[in-house]
């Protein structure tokens, strides 16, 4: 692979990983100060910040990879949704705190997978940065895996609301797991693993929690996709408003 | 406000102690709510495991604590404040010799 | 059991003694139900005030206007829950419950810091708050970690660590706004203007008017007066705003050569008793912020409490 296009692909990539944590954890700081409990008020903080240390670190080297001198602040404060390369998943609404939990529980896990499967990658600080994600996405597998458990086998209003956001979000699974030429270069370039190889130890863990906590996995087969293309729903741009209207009232400023 | 209001303790009460790195004693940090062991654990590193180089956290459920009343102080504690043979001071060795 | 007067007064006695010599109060031990009451008072209305306190900055996070401030604020406002915490923990140990504590916020039957019924208009709102209302909270907080009854002693030492940052932050915050772009520099003048009247407020009413003052100062509770901590907390400040380039919206404003104090002018306390007796900018958003939080959560409390009641339940049956 020539070094341009090399740098080309990485950039993409890291572009793709930084906005999934840069949109999933500003969607969990939209709980702050409105969370169920105290101690959620903490948990779901240090998830936030956990992910946009990540989205920091991942957009910064993506800016330096692009060579266009954009900072990690001007990629996350300064293009348009389409521009984004998120997961669809990880831009949906907070729901109640249900679907704030599945949402959690099936990036979760799938993002543990993820960052095992970097730790070997020939990108040696894409390696490195997995080592360390990998630990933190542990510790958040396993705290939106035990309130998946309490609240779909906890009271029967808790255990409708988790099916429900189930039923809502497994479309966005689909695209976790999808190839595109850009993947295909990267993982013959063995920077990534195939996505298709952690599909199924994804799809044990969550069903086995899902039949622990008396929930069932969707039938539908129909996924939705987008988000690596930036064609993504109506609800990224209403979040970009938000996000970026400080920053853009003010191109160029230092904060 | 409904009865249920009444039954909503978010959980119980569990103190917690941590312990930081370098073969610290875990030392009492204050309490968390939670409504069983696993989330006492979660919410206690989520609380008091932010800063600093923690190595190990115990949670015990408050009501499982056995303490010392005031009014046992004197009976407990003071008999051992001249013992004074318990301490080194007390036994009287020649100066300069090694090990002593 | 009922203590008869003679001996309750000998109690007493012996616990103002225990004061005096600068002894801790600990949860177990003997003392006046006044004192309970009057510490259970203080420390669950500096939990609420914690808590409540999270909504005018938490306003701002999802319009952070950079990576770093975006996690900065939500590190800080993520503490100001965990001061909450730590302070409902202490109060529990003079027998109430947080449950009964946040009923009595959501009722209004309990206050919180009624600095926080103001409104953030703009991100430098952000930056006043750290630098002016933590800078206060900091001045009261400090001789507070003194206080005679241990768990709020001991909790406040905790806060008093973490609290550091969040003034700097503010500082550095409204600093940059200050030396940025003419937008900017105004965004910072504005947001001054507003908070530092409401800031002084905080420190309460003037000591000949706080009825609780005398007693909590015996007790070792309040160890300096309001006026004392205000006057501090503005010699502190007013360097500080030069430092940034930015006006205190006080025209009295003048230095005591021969005190070393910075002189200031009068309070409008007209206002202050409006905004405490619920007519403020924000009372009525901050309580029903704080009552859909609550109540919007009973679901999920008690789904976590169904769960550990049916997992008991299965451990019993295989016993």
């Amino acid at each position: 692979m020539a070094d341009d296009e090399r740098s080309r692909d990485l950039a993409e990539l890291y572009v793709r990983f930084g906005d999934d944590r840069l949109v999933l954890g500003h969607r969990l700081s939209e709980w702050c100060g409105h969370a169920p409990v105290l101690e959620e008020e903490l948990a779901l903080g240090n998830l936030a910040l956990d992910l946009l240390d990540q989205a920091t670190v991942l957009l910064e080297r993506a800016g330096s990879l692009e060579g266009r001198g954009r900072s990690a602040d001007e990629l996350a404060l300064f293009r348009d949704a389409s521009a984004f390369r998120n997961l669809l998943l990880v831009e949906q609404p907070n729901g109640d705190f249900a679907a704030t939990i599945v949402r959690q529980y099936l990036f979760d896990v799938f993002d543990l997978h993820l960052a095992t499967s970097l730790e070997t990658s020939s990108d040696r600080e894409l390696a490195s940065f997995a080592a360390r994600a990998a630990r933190e996405a542990a510790y958040h597998a396993r705290h939106s895996r035990e309130w998946t458990l309490r609240l779909g086998d906890g009271t029967e209003e808790s255990h409708r609301r988790t099916q429900t956001a189930i039923d809502d979000l497994w479309m966005f699974t689909g695209e976790l797991f999808e190839t595109d030429p850009l993947v295909e270069r990267l993982v013959a370039a063995q920077v990534l693993s195939d996505p298709q190889a952690l599909h199924a130890p994804w799809h044990d863990a969550v069903t086995g929690t899902f039949r622990e906590a008396g929930l069932k996995e969707p039938n539908d087969s129909t996924f939705r996709s987008g988000g690596r293309r930036g064609m993504h729903g109506e609800c990224l741009d209403r979040l970009l408003s938000e996000m970026q209207s400080v920053a853009r009232a003010f191109p160029g400023a230092s904060w | 406000m409904s009865t249920a209001a009444s039954a909503d303790t978010q959980g119980s009460l569990w103190e917690v102690f941590v312990q930081e790195e370098g073969g610290a004693a875990h030392v009492h940090a204050g309490s968390v709510h939670a409504p069983d062991r696993e989330m006492a654990l979660q919410n206690a590193r989520d609380v008091y495991a932010r800063r600093g180089r923690v190595a190990s956290l115990w949670v015990v459920e408050s009501t499982s604590i056995a303490a010392t009343a005031p009014a046992d102080r004197a009976a407990f504690f003071e008999p051992a404040f001249d013992k004074i043979y318990r301490h080194p001071q007390f036994y009287k060795v020649p100066r300069g010799i090694r090990g002593l | 059991m009922e203590i008869p007067a003679e001996d309750t007064a000998d109690l007493e006695r012996h616990f103002q003694s225990r004061l005096d010599a600068d002894e801790t109060i600990e949860p177990r031990d003997w003392m006046p139900e006044r004192y309970r009451k009057q510490l259970v008072r203080m420390m669950s209305q500096h939990a609420h005030s914690e808590v409540v306190g999270m909504l005018p900055e938490g306003n701002w996070i999802t319009r952070a206007p950079s990576l770093r401030r975006k996690r900065g604020l939500l590190a800080k406002v993520q503490d100001e829950a965990g001061h909450g915490l730590y302070l409902y923990g202490a109060a529990e140990t003079l027998g109430t419950s947080r449950e009964e504590m946040i009923t009595q916020l959501l009722t209004g039957a309990a206050k919180y810091s009624s600095i926080f019924n103001y409104p953030t208009l703009s991100w430098a709102d952000v930056g006043a708050i750290g630098w002016l209302v933590d800078g206060a909270a900091i001045v009261n907080q400090t001789t507070l970690a003194k206080t005679s009854y241990g768990p709020y002693a001991r909790a406040m030492l905790r806060i008093c660590a973490e609290e550091n940052f969040h003034k700097r932050q503010g500082f550095e915050i409204l600093a940059a706004l200050a030396t940025g772009a003419p937008g900017q520099r105004a965004m910072a003048q504005d947001a001054v203007d507003r908070w530092w009247w409401p800031t002084l407020m905080m420190f309460g009413p003037p000591d000949e008017a706080s009825p609780n003052s005398a007693e909590l100062t015996r007790w070792k509770v309040k160890p300096k007066s309001n006026d004392e901590l205000r006057q501090r907390f503005v010699d502190l400040a007013v360097p500080q705003a030069k430092a940034m380039g930015l006006a205190i919206p006080d025209p009295e404003l003048a230095w005591d050569e021969e005190n070393s104090h910075w002189r200031f002018g009068k309070i409008d306390w007209e206002e202050f008793w409006r905004v405490v007796r619920g007519n403020g900018p924000m009372n009525r958003e901050r309580l029903r912020a704080r009552a859909e939080a609550h109540e919007g959560g009973r679901w999920v409390r008690e789904a976590a409490e169904a769960y550990d009641a049916k997992r008991r339940a299965r451990r019993q049956a295989v016993a």
